[in-house]
């Protein structure tokens, strides 16, 4: 305990996600799962499918909220405040927390006004032009766009749209960037690329990433949580196994279970 | 050792030759649909375009033996009240459309309200006409312009919003996960990203409901009757007047026995079905350039 990275006990808790229970319908999805996430750093949920880390991360912005049988059971608290309080307008959450998506999903209209949505939405007053620039800019983006931001989003390729979706969701600066498998329908190269970009944006904002692949948690996040399928109750319930310092789980993890997760004996 | 097995086409194996009979006669089916769109197109060229110059646009109707004469007036009337069903049932379909698909597809209300419009697609037109005539003509002591654009409504309120119901199903389940994610209201995401994708789609039913009511006689015959003046004579209160339509004028026309009436409801058949082909032809332009 006597690396470096101890010292982030002492590291700001910008959300922290404290799930009793989350279910949709009568099926019990996630368990007791504990995430907190830290202020500029990136946040891992790795684990094997069904294991509730979509689940998870979803429902902190509440995007969990247009399935119709979902149910949060805990509190997720953003600075403090529950964002699962009585009077908790989930538009305005999702305004603060933003989401870049499994698969790219820019709107069909200019690249300029799909970084400029969210501004709009927000009724921002201030130089569009340079805010666009700004995102389009910490997206890694600019250079290839700058000349044909009237072209339509969904002209560009796949890696591309995804990093539009990265622009968009950083324009209006929101302090959480959530990503839900954000490389997963993107090529080797693209990836990379968007994986450099994430190591970029924690500088300016806390990433939270969803990920199917160990090596990417390993490559990018600071903290890791390891989510598992428990299936002895019968049902197929997630839940965390445990939480660390990235290279501390894929080290020397504490439990046996991560440790074959991670040795590739299930997945 | 075996054989090697033969590959050559044999016509004369009863298998192959069921085949290519069955796909013969798919093909023969497929060409014979054609046909009653080809030679009632010729049909109508032939025998209506002797008739076609600008005077059938600019001239009233001929009365009995009078010859030369149009039908300026039956276009006007039909533009106009199409154009007061469209009033009608564009808004109506498309509000309705969007509850149907967005906020309550699962709804009592909105499975109501698609078995009607389901429903109301079969529906014969004449009966439109006749629930025109009880509702607006019998109160109002009048045909109208306008008792025919509420009749041509009902025909078109289901098909535009069975349309733009499925063309706001169409879009991507993705995009408006994007919108929400955005922080956009339910409104927002709808106005802002669902509907302009959908909108091709829903123009083109629209277009397609337009064509439909332009075309139909039976819903107007008790509702908007027909007249040999122009519209508009006496300003827009015409509207609450007996109007002539194409549809009607050619029904009038084809039944009496002067050769002069016979040509020209050739003729106005000629330019309904131009107009019906027009609108046709820009839905589907309007409807690919989606892609």
């Amino acid at each position: 305990m006597s690396t470096p990275q101890s010292a982030a006990t002492t590291d700001e808790v910008v959300i922290d996600c404290r799930v009793n229970k989350i279910f949709y319908g009568n099926f019990l999805a996630v368990r007791d799962s504990h995430v907190p996430i830290l202020k500029n750093k990136i946040t891992g949920f790795i684990g094997p499918s069904g294991c509730g880390k979509s689940t998870v991360l979803k429902s902190i912005n509440r995007m969990n909220d247009l399935v119709r049988s979902f149910r949060f059971e805990g509190e997720i608290r953003f600075e403090g405040q529950d964002l699962y309080a009585k009077n908790v307008d989930p538009v305005t959450v999702r305004r603060y927390i933003g989401m870049v998506f499994q698969q790219p999903n820019p709107f069909s209209m200019s690249i300029y006004e799909n970084v400029a949505f969210g501004l709009r939405l927000a009724r921002y007053k201030g130089d569009y032009d340079a805010r666009v620039e700004e995102a389009l800019k910490g997206a890694a983006l600019w250079d290839e766009v700058k000349d044909k931001l009237k072209n339509n989003g969904m002209s560009l390729s796949g890696g591309q749209q995804q990093r539009l979706c990265i622009a968009r969701a950083i324009a209006t600066r929101p302090p959480v960037i959530l990503m839900d498998e954000p490389a997963s329908a993107l090529d080797p190269i693209a990836t990379r690329q968007i994986e450099e970009l994430m190591v970029e944006l924690k500088k300016d904002y806390t990433v939270a990433i969803v990920t199917h692949n160990m090596q990417q948690a390993l490559r990018v996040a600071d903290k890791t949580a390891f989510f598992a399928v428990d299936i002895s109750r019968g049902g197929r319930t997630g839940y965390l196994v445990e939480m660390g310092d990235t290279r501390e789980l894929f080290e020397n993890p504490r439990e046996a279970l991560t440790r074959e997760y991670l040795s590739g004996e299930f997945s | 050792m075996s054989a090697s097995p033969d590959f050559s086409r044999n016509f004369t194996d009863p298998r192959a030759l069921k085949s290519f009979i069955l796909s013969t006669i798919t093909v023969g089916c497929a060409i014979l649909a054609c046909i009653p769109l080809f030679s009632v197109l010729a049909m109508l060229i032939l025998r209506g375009g002797r008739r076609f110059s600008l005077e059938l646009f600019t001239s009233l109707p001929p009365t009995a033996f009078d010859s030369g004469g149009g039908f300026g007036n039956a276009i006007v009337g039909t533009v106009v009240m199409v154009g007061i069903a469209s009033l009608i049932a564009v808004p109506f379909g498309i509000i309705g459309a969007i509850y149907l698909a967005e906020f309550g597809p699962h709804t009592r209300i909105a499975t109501v309200a698609r078995f009607c419009a389901k429903t109301m697609t079969g529906i014969p037109s004449i009966l439109a006409g006749v629930f025109a005539y009880s509702v607006v003509v019998m109160v109002t002591g009048t045909y109208s312009a306008v008792a025919g654009g509420i009749a041509l409504s009902l025909l078109m309120l289901p098909t535009v919003m069975l349309t733009a119901e499925e063309a706001i199903q169409m879009v991507p389940a993705i995009m408006r996960e994007a919108a929400v994610g955005m922080g956009c209201t339910p409104t927002q995401a709808m106005w802002k990203v669902v509907l302009p994708k959908a909108m091709p789609g829903i123009i083109t039913g629209v277009m397609l409901a337009i064509a439909r009511a332009a075309g139909e006689t039976a819903p107007l015959l008790f509702t908007a009757l027909f007249s040999d003046y122009w519209m508009f004579q006496g300003g827009a209160g015409d509207l609450m007047e007996p109007t002539a339509s194409l549809a009607v004028l050619i029904y009038n026309f084809s039944g009496m026995p002067f050769e002069n009436q016979i040509q020209l409801a050739w003729a106005a058949s000629l330019v309904l079905v131009l107009m019906v082909f027009t609108l046709n032809i820009l839905s589907r332009l309007i409807g690919q350039r989606k892609k």
